[in-house]
């Protein structure tokens, strides 16, 4: 059985270029965690459902199991790597932290990326709009109400920020 | 989980497209949104030797109003009909649809298209194609050809399109005023599949009677199913609580799930008659506004 025909590919992700020869199917959560060596994006179910997966191409989350690497050749990915700036926390981060939005962890990381998307297209977000938001990552600890308030308070400094002209 | 070995192809036209599907026939797949392939892919439920990602082919994604029609993409993702103002705004069942299909990340990949294309009587759009009397237009090596969305799912996983056609657009007439239409899907949780739904699209006269009906039921057949037993009792009669109840139980007898984690096929069938009136009742009530 020979391997299916090998193919270039060129992505941007959190800003750096990166050129890999892939097979076509070798998923993309596998393609950042094992090619990039990023492993802050996780495998939770492999079924489409908890979300740990979560990255953003082009700006909008995804779930990396369910799209092969070579369908992001010449599009820009964004990883939990790249969302602290410069050293510092992003106030998502920040937020997580101080309100206990996390127990283990393993959610966190696609919990941040699609929230961190939700603030981008919906800078004051209602609690519906946030658990809205969130539906499709799955957390097995918390029970949530941490993360809705932790996006609250990111919402509140990141608006905060602005008005200060930071 | 890992699929079976294939080899990529991403045409950049859809002339291109077609002419790999003629090639490889039964052995490609078509990869649109992929969020019901790729994880069928992944189970090896699906092994095609060819995907053709038809994701770079443009002008396939749009929603607009012609000719009388209501045109969609095959390409457009469900996350566009979310954020479309017409959709927002002149056809809240397709927005319910929408909304209803799993969840927000898989809404910005999936498509119409693809919910269709893809033939399983689970995906939330079938049963409201199915009311609207919506027409799936193929593009062949011959050109393009309408195909109703009656006629389209022919049985689990198989459609009425050729192995050598791609889904390029979805058309729906452009209902007449004191139309409405809703629909209710019961899940076990946010982003599951349908326990069971029902979709429903009215029109009414001055009167308050019915002049057109549409119901399609989600999940409770080898396909999608249009309740067509139900859609002909309602034409001509006043859309009133008594016909209501009537119809929600004629739509009941056209639903033959199987019992499953979702639960026991008698309870799938109960759900379809009070899903049937809820969407019935909630479609006069935009019919009426």
């Amino acid at each position: 059985m020979t391997t299916k025909n090998v193919i270039n590919i060129t992505v941007k992700v959190n800003g750096k270029d990166h050129t890999a020869a892939v097979e076509p199917r070798l998923l993309l959560v596998h393609f950042i965690r094992e090619v990039l060596a990023l492993t802050g994006t996780h495998v939770g179910c492999d079924t489409t459902n908890c979300g740990a997966c979560t990255i953003l191409l082009d700006g909008r989350p995804v779930k990396s199991c369910t799209m092969f690497a070579v369908q992001v050749d010449g599009r820009e990915l964004s990883t939990i790597e790249g969302v602290a700036q410069n050293g510092a926390l992003h106030p998502l981060q920040e937020s997580f932290k101080e309100k206990h939005g996390l127990q283990c962890g393993f959610c966190t990381p696609g919990m941040i990326m699609s929230t961190y998307a939700l603030l981008q297209k919906n800078p004051q977000p209602t609690e519906q709009d946030i658990r809205w938001g969130i539906s499709g990552n799955l957390c097995r600890c918390t029970g949530y109400q941490n993360i809705v308030k932790a996006v609250q308070y990111a919402a509140e400094k990141m608006s905060a920020k602005k008005e200060t002209g930071e | 989980m890992i699929p079976k070995a294939f080899d990529y192809c991403r045409p950049t036209t859809l002339p291109e497209a077609i002419s790999l599907l003629q090639q490889h026939g039964d052995a490609a797949k078509i990869l649109s949104g992929g969020q019901s392939l790729i994880p069928m892919m992944k189970m090896r439920l699906a092994q095609p030797e060819y995907l053709i990602d038809i994701n770079q082919i443009a002008g396939l994604e749009y929603i607009k109003e012609d000719a009388g029609y209501l045109k969609i993409g095959g390409l457009t993702r469900e996350a566009d009909l979310e954020a479309s103002t017409l959709i927002r705004s002149k056809y809240p069942l397709i927005l319910d649809t929408a909304f209803s299909i799993a969840d927000p990340q898989v809404r910005n990949l999936a498509t119409v298209g693809g919910n269709l294309a893809h033939g399983d009587p689970a995906n939330d759009h079938p049963a409201t194609m199915l009311a609207l009397n919506a027409e799936v237009i193929a593009t062949g090596p011959n050109g393009q050809r309408s195909i109703p969305v009656k006629a389209f799912f022919v049985s689990l996983f198989t459609t009425a399109l050729e192995s050598n056609e791609v889904l390029t657009e979805i058309r729906i007439p452009i209902p007449p005023a004191k139309s409405g239409g809703a629909y209710f899907k019961l899940e076990r949780k946010v982003g599951d599949f349908a326990t069971v739904g029902v979709a429903a699209q009215v029109t009414l006269d001055g009167k308050g009677s019915c002049v057109q009906a549409g119901i399609g039921l989600t999940n409770v057949g080898g396909t999608p199913v249009k309740a067509v037993k139900a859609e002909d009792f309602l034409r001509g009669q006043p859309l009133d609580e008594a016909n209501i109840k009537q119809a929600a139980s004629l739509a009941a007898q056209d639903a033959h799930p199987s019992s499953d984690l979702r639960g026991p096929a008698e309870y799938k069938v109960s759900m379809v008659r009070e899903l049937c009136k809820r969407a019935l009742t909630k479609a006069r009530e935009r019919a009426n506004q």
